[in-house]
């Protein structure tokens, strides 16, 4: 990727394109200021032409969510006439040694007095010693589903119709995975839409092509991990379960992240439940547990796009780095809250991450040669902060908007000249959620410019996204809305050396508000070359 | 093995805590425990547990083995179960066993401190020597835990040594195996003191007629002996004998463990064009040609380099010949084993077949003698601290006549009896009776073991997966680090060889008999990995065929 990074005036256009059933309703052409629109006009429906519109729209209604609470429908199915030896085994089966002595205690009437005092004693225990452990780590008395919304990169996970996306890292076809826990293959060469299900596909927090394959997709579901595989010359529009492999580990439950190496055949694994980070090697089924002191949990990975390194954030405030050679890792402690979300540029130097309650974006840089372990080398000593998104008030021919705050998750595009910033926002305070994105320069220096919004119909918000990692024309990020819509906003950009000379005003943009003229040539970041 | 040895002080420690352990007196219990590490006679069994720890690391490293021998057929296991040399094996395993027995219960001192004890039958003959049966029974569960530690050893083929994905520092995977390793080895003492207590209680009376009588001793009358229901359900009894197997097999796993470990390293081999030649026969030599075309790009530059005067590509040329010469080497396999179970009839393809892969595997293991004896050497040496690994004395030859030497080396290997069971047993008993041959023949072909023809193929695919990762990361590398286009000589034939070879895979997995998902382990120490080489093999070269066509795209049109 290396001649991308050479900075190059780029043309820009932004597009976005908001769908109604699959049909174009409007579209808005949101030309830069040292742009020609006319010009380009040409070359934007040709593009339009060749990239085929997934655009896809999944209404709520249309999903059944299943409410399916573990405890709930036991008790409805239950037969009550098993012996006591029957509930005790069904009970260590299900919820392991505290289920057991919980059945043992509450049966008090058929077991021998001591057995049942003396369980009612241990399950005490167990309790005071488990709520000591959960004073440590809060999110450990979260229930599983709770744990997922929690630590997702998708907004208001529970709530939501889409829960899950993912493009295809070499060719034009994506997995959505759907609140109703199926996952579909939109294709657009091919007309079947393969529809995944799988007995224990639940509660879909996160999936992941495997890069340098044409058809293994990782699902971190709620008790395992799922390796499907579907070929992509099958017919078949339900692949039998016997295309998934079930990755399972003990005590690593809810799983909320996964990432593959984009250059080998390993994916880690990470549970907020569980101390350590699973490096699986999916082909023999086999996995290597790397348990670190600290942190309480994995919650999020990010797998550096060179394969060097590994970004683990943990629920507490510490995240690591691990460095892919050896497997060591660098700790880092003392932020303010936890590391919510992270991304890398496209050559593995840069990290920028956010921490939770806080609205401020940190990088990290690292200089050193990938093969030498993070300890010896001269890796980073502190992070530096790149931008702040503290609320601020925009004036916008429709009047002032306020944008601005927490930050739910970031996106860097392949070739490193966008990034996508998701913010929560707050409707209370009358600040929409919505993402705003930055124009990026790697190298000679990192900078950072401020490019514009990205808005919805009225009443959504967007709630997940991701860059097209094969976008011919610039970039491309997938939004995901809270209606169940999934459009693509294109930046089109050019490697054109010389700058375009003639200004030409901006046309009208209803949907996308918040370019301050001030801040247009105005770098907000950059960093001092030493 | 200087570091199992030196393990070996915690754990006896530990031992020495739990075995004496007494909840209701803390304080004579520590103070007894001190004052027995401290003793004279604790040391002199702890140097005795060195010493069987020194043998088992002897032996791990005489008979581990870097491709697993892979019985096609439970005759063909049951050959290398009684084979003279895994026959030596068991029986210094049972021995061995015997002794750490004997410091045990010296250890827990009490009712199991010695052979015999006095007592007196009657009051007319006066005191005489009887025999302590717990003494008895705890030396005897010691010789069986050792005898089934060999015996499942060989079932689940614990002398194989894999190499993993993930390189990590040494003490960071002891420390990750660790508690696996504590885990195995409790239940596996579990098992076998299972096995073992319903062996004495049908057969106990035999070693016990024996001793007495061996070494002159009485049988007290007065206390029930030992084989009988409600004396073996002595918990404390049972407790001691669990403690002692697990301290056993505690000890030889960390040995197992540690030797692993340190085998596995990665070393770093330098790259001539000469030594480049013989990478087929270093195991580690691939690995590590795999990971530096991944991680090293200084070293990828010296693969892609020059020779100085006369500007060959050497290293180059070597290497990937050499790759090829594996990987073709493979596809020839495959096609032949797929041509013989499709061209004859099911029943006759699988007679045919296990012979041939019964052949097969024993060229394969025979050819890895030299490579085991190298890593052996490479073992040794780092024993002795010799720092730099140098190739075995093969390194001399020129790239050229070396892959012309190495059929010969295959066919010169000589044939393990154990592996060629399948093919000799029957054919030495054609002079008997023809009934005969046809009744074991077709006991073989009834007694088959599922799968096992597939594994044994693919039994030594670990070196086709390094040299697969090396040359598509050097190739995927050379697209923007190749100045001087060597590599692109090379590509087609690349190409051609990985798609033939994909396409011997998909065929071999299309068959049946092979089932195409990876199973479960059974065996908790055991190394069981070698069984799914050929999924791992599978991906990697789809990885790999993915890797070039990605980096090279439109261009290799």
């Amino acid at each position: 990727m290396h001649h991308w990074t050479k900075y190059v005036r780029v043309v820009e256009i932004l597009r976005i394109v908001c769908l109604l059933q699959a049909s174009v309703v409007y579209e808005t052409f949101l030309t830069d200021a040292h742009l020609r629109f006319e010009a380009n006009l040409a070359t934007f429906y040709r593009i339009r032409k060749d990239s085929p519109a997934l655009n896809l729209y999944f209404p709520r209604e249309s999903l059944k969510p299943h409410s399916r609470q573990e405890s709930s429908s036991k008790s409805a199915f239950r037969d009550h006439c098993e012996t006591l030896y029957t509930r005790s085994a069904g009970a260590w089966r299900d919820a392991g040694l505290s289920g057991l002595l919980n059945e043992i205690a509450n049966s008090s009437a058929e077991v021998p007095k001591w057995l049942g005092v003396s369980s009612s004693c241990v399950l005490a225990l167990l309790r005071w010693v488990s709520s000591f452990h959960s004073s440590l780590f809060p999110h450990l008395t979260l229930s599983s589903e709770e744990m997922t919304a929690e630590f997702s990169q998708v907004l208001d996970w529970s709530d939501c119709a889409v829960r899950g996306f993912a493009w295809h890292p070499h060719t034009q076809k994506c997995a959505v995975a759907l609140s109703d826990d199926s996952i579909k293959i939109y294709n657009p060469k091919s007309a079947t839409t393969p529809t995944l299900k799988h007995r224990l596909q639940r509660s879909v927090a996160a999936l992941q092509w495997k890069p340098l394959c044409a058809s293994a997709l990782a699902v971190a579901c709620h008790n395992c991990l799922l390796v499907w595989h579907v070929d992509p010359t099958s017919l078949s529009t339900r692949p039998s379960s016997g295309c998934a492999q079930v990755l399972s580990h003990p005590g690593h439950s809810p799983v909320t992240s996964v990432a593959w190496s984009p250059n080998g055949p390993l994916l880690v694994s990470a549970s907020p439940r569980d101390t350590a980070l699973l490096v699986w090697d999916v082909a023999v089924e086999s996995c290597v547990p790397l348990h670190r002191v600290g942190g309480g949990g994995v919650t999020y990975l990010s797998w550096s796009p060179d394969g060097s390194r590994v970004l683990a954030a943990t629920p507490s405030s510490l995240f690591r780095v691990w460095e892919t050679r050896m497997w060591t890792c660098e700790r880092w402690p003392s932020l303010k809250g936890r590391c919510q979300s992270g991304c890398w540029s496209p050559d593995g130097s840069r990290l920028l991450f956010t921490v939770q309650g806080e609205t401020v974006i940190y990088a990290l840089t690292f200089t050193d040669n990938p093969g030498v372990p993070l300890m010896m080398s001269g890796g980073p000593k502190a992070a530096t902060v790149v931008a702040d998104l503290s609320e601020t008030t925009l004036n916008t021919p429709d009047g002032d908007i306020m944008v601005g705050g927490e930050i739910q998750s970031l996106a860097w595009d392949p070739r490193g000249e966008r990034l996508a910033v998701h913010v929560k926002g707050d409707a209370g305070a009358g600040r929409p959620a919505m993402i705003a994105v930055f124009k990026t320069q790697i190298s000679p220096a990192f900078k950072l410019l401020p490019c514009g919004f990205v808005q919805g119909e009225a009443g959504t918000e967007p709630r997940l996204m991701q860059f097209n990692p094969n976008y011919q024309h610039g970039a491309q990020l997938t939004v995901c809305w809270s209606n169940g819509k999934i459009t693509h906003v294109p930046f089109c950009f050019m490697s054109a050396g010389n700058p375009q000379p003639g200004l030409g005003g901006s046309p009208s943009f209803p949907l996308t508000q918040g370019r301050p003229a001030d801040y247009n040539n105005q770098t907000l970041y950059t960093e001092l070359i030493s | 093995m200087a570091w199992s040895v030196l393990l070996l002080l915690p754990t006896t420690a530990l031992f020495v805590l739990l075995s004496r352990f007494s909840l209701f007196h803390p304080i004579l219990w520590m103070s007894e425990c001190l004052s027995l590490l401290t003793s004279a006679s604790a040391i002199f069994s702890f140097i005795l547990l060195c010493g069987v720890v020194l043998m088992v690391g002897f032996f791990n490293l005489e008979y581990y083995t870097v491709v697993p021998s892979i019985a096609c057929s439970k005759i063909a296991l049951l050959g290398q179960v009684l084979h003279p040399r895994q026959f030596v094996h068991s029986l210094v395993h049972c021995i061995m066993g015997v002794v750490v027995a004997w410091c045990c219960a010296f250890t827990i001192g009490g009712r199991y401190r010695s052979l015999g004890h006095p007592c007196t039958q009657d009051e007319s003959s006066g005191p005489e020597m009887c025999l302590n049966e717990y003494h008895l029974v705890l030396l005897l569960a010691g010789a069986f835990i050792g005898y089934s530690h060999s015996l499942v050893g060989v079932v689940y083929n614990m002398n194989y040594v894999s190499f993993h994905t993930m390189q990590q520092y040494k003490y960071l995977r002891f420390k990750g195996a660790l508690p696996l390793v504590v885990k195995a080895s409790a239940v596996q003492a579990l098992y076998c003191l299972r096995s073992f207590l319903l062996l004495y209680f049908f057969m106990g009376y035999a070693p016990r007629a024996w001793i007495c009588k061996t070494l002159d001793l009485s049988i007290n009358s007065s206390i029930h002996s030992l084989d009988s229901v409600s004396s073996l359900l002595d918990l404390s009894l049972l407790y001691h004998l669990w403690i002692s197997g697990t301290f056993l097999l505690l000890t030889w796993y960390i040995t197992v463990l540690l030797f692993r470990i340190f085998v596995t390293e990665v070393h770093i081999t330098p790259l001539t064009p000469y030594n480049a030649s013989i990478r087929p026969t270093a195991f580690l030599a691939l690995q590590d040609l795999a990971l530096l075309s991944q991680h090293s790009p200084s070293r990828r530059l010296e693969v892609f380099s020059l020779s100085q005067p006369g500007g060959h590509p050497h290293i180059w040329t070597a290497l990937s010949k050499e790759c090829l010469s594996l990987l073709s080497d493979l596809t020839e396999r495959l096609v032949a084993h797929h041509d013989t179970v499709a061209t004859n009839g099911r029943a006759k393809s699988q007679s045919t077949g296990s012979n041939k892969r019964s052949t097969t595997s024993s060229e394969g293991s025979g050819s890895y003698n030299a490579l085991s004896l190298s890593l052996k050497n490479a073992a040794f040496r780092k024993c002795s601290d010799f720092v730099p690994y140098f190739i075995t004395p093969q390194g001399a030859l020129s790239p050229g006549f070396s892959s012309i030497q190495s059929p010969h080396v295959m066919r010169r290997g000589p044939k393990l009896w154990s592996a060629s069971t399948g093919e000799g047993q029957p054919r030495g008993h054609t002079w008997l009776i023809l009934p005969m041959d046809y009744f074991l023949t077709h006991c073989c072909l009834s007694l088959q073991l599922p799968e096992a023809s597939s594994q044994a193929l693919f039994a030594d695919s670990q070196v086709h997966i390094w040299a697969l990762q090396g040359l598509s990361h050097l190739v995927a590398a050379s697209f923007s680090e190749d100045q001087y286009g060597i590599v692109q000589t090379t590509l087609p034939t690349i190409l051609s060889t990985l798609l033939l070879l994909q396409e011997a895979v998909d065929r071999h997995f299309k068959l049946p008999h092979t089932s195409s998902k990876p199973g479960h382990c059974s065996c908790s120490m055991g190394d069981d990995s070698y069984k799914t080489l050929r999924f791992a093999l599978r991906s990697t070269l789809k990885t790999a065929v993915y890797r070039i066509t990605a980096t090279f795209g439109g261009h290799l049109q």
